[in-house]
């Protein structure tokens, strides 16, 4: 009964957590995009534009859903179905504070990342099923772009593995208790590069997560919207809250691995604050970047990833595994 | 660039074509360097002037706008580009004018001189209304294309070789050509 | 790249239709692209979405009735444009322009043409993916157009330029609103490079692509800031000088390195020329009437032909017109820069990657009711 009390309250907490966020993201995004661009960004519904994800989601709510003529009917519908249930799932395993956390998994991070690889698929489904030449370029694209991406991502993440001698993602936030010198992405101890492992991370975060400058999968200049041009309404809508909720992933497992999670920065209160202190400020990061950088090209996203993250994440790998033995 | 060598090459390109002239171009041989204030007074009688034979004008620029002005046979636009392409002018603009009263159309080459010094000459053809035939130069200018594309669009004026002789700024379905001056709308 | 071309055509390519409707295209420009992969094999621009016929309007109607129809072929350097027509006609006609009318003249062509650069300078940035640059465009153009509203009274299609002058003179409030725009602009433009022409990304999506090599430009007619990148150094407004531009100090950038780059610094720059060139208008602008007193009614000019070509915003817009001494054109020929600056697409973008064929296009600067007249 306990067991059952407990799955409700967290099933109850992460969706209401979830819908919140999703809906002002958006406007944190808006509103941020405006304030870099010299405007106001929304303000007209609500005090300070505050309804306006309430406005939105009513509008795409209410349209009609359309089926393109040649689309595959099944796929076309799964696609979002897929990308945002895949995104959610990934909550479970979030350690939000020490004794917050909705399944305590001992190998969370190898859950997150075989999960999150669905998020890869269901934009390759999204665009082949639209039967629209531009959604299938996005769609290849968006492949070719998850391959390059997970593969320095997952080299990073073991590195830290090998760190904290762990999979459990608890077990690698308590590591990291006491002040944030002790956080990873300043564990100089552990290897010398590991501020520069953190930024490795966080870009191919952003890169996974489709955000600009790395969104060709939406390149509005080229693929008109990519992978999401023959969508309309919550079709669409369910595209974008999967795009924030993975945006929410990208950030707590950097916050995890790298940013002590729930600890302090000063080793007192740790909590779920310092958590979401952390994850936010990362998201606006992501924010900040998006509005303020021009697109790279598939060329220059590839090329990024092979000929210089994979490269130096192995190198990292290497000197890891050097100190661990020596030191 | 070499102001005197166009001038020359094109005058006697010009002279070339002199013989093999259409019939309704026999008319007297003017001397070739006509003054442009008697040009100027001869333009109220415009309707009794003789067509103006094929040959070279220096013009005055201040008063028109460009330097030299050449009309050479219809033949003979593709050797006229060849030397002006051989001193590096640029291809500015191909044109048509529809002489209608004298059933003929006048194809215009403007060519200019990007090059540093000014220079703008002007190569000019006339030929049969009925049988609008004129070799295409965009194989001396590739930047032709588009301009006698258009120009056969808007006066159908056939450009024998040309690589794409289709409609291009009107519908692919137009079947007029509305810059002839009989085109009814 | 060339082989990965020779194997395209054992491989399977397809088709992609981008346009009319297209976020980069901007405006209704088609382009009827063969693709192999991610690969241009041929790209063929479709015309004539917005085709008016604007020569044939110049033909059916008085000289001084054709005015309205300048402003509306490049919505975006309309006053150069009207400094064409007006050029060619007085030309013909053989009208004298007052001196003070030749300054308001320039002043007005050279804002008009910071306000078609910055919004080229936003519209570029977009199509590379960044949105904020825009924005920041778009503030100091609205200073631009609230300038020329003053005093054109309209603030995109402008028909202000009258034979023999301009339609309403410029006053003091202009004068000084003028010169508060450009201490306030002149800053701006170290800004941009800031935020814009030193990041990484914007340098490795335009340096040594969309090559166009000075033969090419050559042979294919293109002018104006796809020439100068390309190391030319040709201005209409220094080889072949008309109105009062000999007056003024001012340089015209040249860029050897051909490529999208190079025609981005050159726009950047020209900014910087033509607000010199505005300074020292306003400084030099002498008193006097706006519009010569004696222009006929009824214009008849000589028989003949006439040319004129004046330095719009992308290049050579010249005008050539056929007169047979009645008040009307006999023919109306407008050769617009980005018609030839387009053309020169389909050879510069073979075995292209789709996304840098689109940069590419981008710094041509095109403004499609321009081409399709």
């Amino acid at each position: 009964m306990d067991e059952l009390i407990r799955i409700l309250s967290y099933f109850v907490g992460i969706a209401a957590f979830l819908g919140l966020n999703l809906a002002y993201l958006g406007w944190v995004e808006r509103k941020g995009a405006g304030h870099i661009q010299r405007r106001n960004g929304p303000k007209e519904v609500g005090p300070y534009g505050l309804l306006q994800p309430l406005a939105d989601g009513l509008k795409l709510m209410s349209k009609q859903l359309i089926v393109p003529d040649n689309a595959d009917r099944i796929l076309y519908m799964a696609a979002p179905v897929l990308c945002m249930v895949a995104s959610v799932i990934l909550f479970v395993a979030i350690p939000w504070g020490e004794n917050l956390v909705p399944r305590e998994f001992d190998f969370g991070l190898l859950m997150i990342f075989s999960v999150a690889s669905a998020a890869g698929l269901s934009i390759l489904m999204g665009g082949w099923a639209s039967g629209n030449k531009y959604s299938l370029i996005a769609g290849t694209r968006a492949v070719s772009q998850s391959v390059a991406y997970e593969v320095p991502m997952l080299i990073t993440a073991i590195t830290i593995v090998m760190i904290s001698g762990s999979m459990n993602l608890n077990e690698i936030v308590r590591q990291q208790a006491g002040g944030f010198w002790h956080w990873n992405f300043l564990a100089f101890n552990k290897s010398i590069f590991m501020p520069i492992s953190f930024l490795v991370f966080f870009t191919c975060s952003m890169a996974e997560t489709n955000r600009a400058p790395f969104d060709l999968g939406e390149a509005e200049s080229e693929l008109v919207a990519g992978y999401i041009t023959e969508y309309g309404g919550m079709g669409f809508g369910l595209f974008m809250m999967a795009e924030y909720a993975n945006l929410m992933i990208g950030c707590s497992l950097t916050t995890i691995l790298f940013l002590g999670g729930w600890q302090c920065p000063f080793g007192i209160f740790p909590g779920p604050h310092w958590f979401l202190i952390k994850m936010y400020f990362l998201i606006w990061c992501f924010v900040w970047i998006r509005w303020t950088y021009p697109r790279t090209t598939l060329w220059g996203l590839l090329n990024l990833s092979w000929k210089y993250l994979i490269p130096f994440s192995l190198v990292n790998l290497l000197v890891t595994a050097l100190f661990i033995k020596v030191f | 660039m070499d102001r005197a060598k166009i001038k020359k090459e094109l005058e006697m390109l010009a002279a070339e074509g002199l013989p093999a002239e259409e019939p309704t171009e026999e008319a007297a041989p003017e001397p070739q360097a006509a003054d442009e204030e008697q040009d100027a007074k001869k333009s109220k009688k415009a309707a009794e002037e003789p067509p103006r034979v094929n040959g070279l004008l220096e013009t005055d620029y201040n008063a028109r706008g460009f330097h030299l002005d050449v009309q050479v046979n219809p033949d003979q636009v593709v050797a006229a580009a060849e030397i002006l392409d051989r001193e590096g002018l640029t291809m500015e603009m191909v044109t048509g004018v529809d002489w209608l009263k004298e059933n003929q159309f006048e194809v215009v080459y403007d060519y200019s001189y990007t090059g540093g010094e000014l220079f703008r000459v002007v190569v000019r053809a006339r030929i049969d209304r009925e049988k609008p035939d004129i070799p295409t130069i965009s194989e001396v200018y590739p930047g032709a294309n588009w301009h006698e594309r258009e120009t056969w669009d808007l006066f159908g004026i056939n450009f024998v070789g040309h690589p794409q002789l289709e409609r291009f700024l009107l519908p692919d379905d137009a079947d007029f050509h509305p810059l002839r001056k009989d085109f009814k709308p | 790249m060339s082989t990965l071309l020779g194997q395209s055509q054992l491989q399977e390519t397809f088709e992609l239709n981008i346009g009319p409707q297209h976020p980069a295209t901007h405006g209704v420009l088609r382009l009827k692209v063969t693709m192999d992969g991610e690969y241009i094999v041929k790209a063929e621009p479709v015309l004539g979405y917005i085709h008016r016929m604007h020569e044939k309007m110049g033909e059916n109607r008085t000289w001084n009735k054709f005015w309205p129809n300048l402003g509306r072929l490049d919505y975006l350097s309309a006053i150069a444009y009207n400094h064409g027509y007006a050029g060619l006609v007085e030309r013909a006609a053989g009208i004298e322009v007052p001196e003070r009318a030749e300054y308001i003249r320039v002043i007005t062509v050279e804002l008009n043409r910071i306000q078609s650069h910055l919004l080229w300078f936003g519209a570029f940035v977009l199509d590379l993916g960044g949105f904020t640059p825009l924005m920041y465009a778009f503030d100091e153009r609205e200073q631009i157009l609230d300038l020329l509203e003053s005093v054109t009274g309209s603030r995109l299609t402008y028909c202000y330029f009258r034979f023999g002058g301009v339609y309403n003179d410029i006053d003091d409030d202009f004068i000084t609103g003028t010169r508060a725009f450009i201490k306030r602009f002149r800053p701006q433009i170290p800004m941009y490079h800031d935020l814009v022409t030193g990041n990484v990304i914007l340098m490795e999506r335009l340096v040594d692509i969309g090559h166009v090599s000075s033969e090419m430009c050559r042979k294919y007619g293109a002018t104006g800031p796809v020439l100068r990148g390309s190391g030319v150094n040709f201005d209409i407004r220094k080889n072949e000088p008309y109105s009062v531009y000999p007056e003024f100090d001012f340089d015209v950038p040249v860029y050897t390195e051909c490529d999208s780059m190079a025609r981005y610094m050159v726009r950047m720059k020209e900014m910087e020329q033509s607000l010199r060139i505005i300074e020292q208008a306003l400084d030099k602008i002498p008193d006097g009437p706006y519009i010569a007193e004696k222009v006929p009614k009824m214009i008849k000019p000589v028989k003949g032909d006439y040319h004129f070509a004046v330095e719009a915003a992308r290049g050579t817009f010249s005008m050539r017109t056929v007169s047979d001494g009645t008040n009307q054109s006999y023919r109306m020929r407008l050769r617009s820069p980005t018609y030839s600056n387009l053309s020169l697409f389909e050879e510069a973008s073979r075995g292209m990657l789709l996304a840098d064929a689109l940069a590419f296009m981008g710094s041509l600067d095109l403004v499609i009711p321009e081409m399709d007249r």
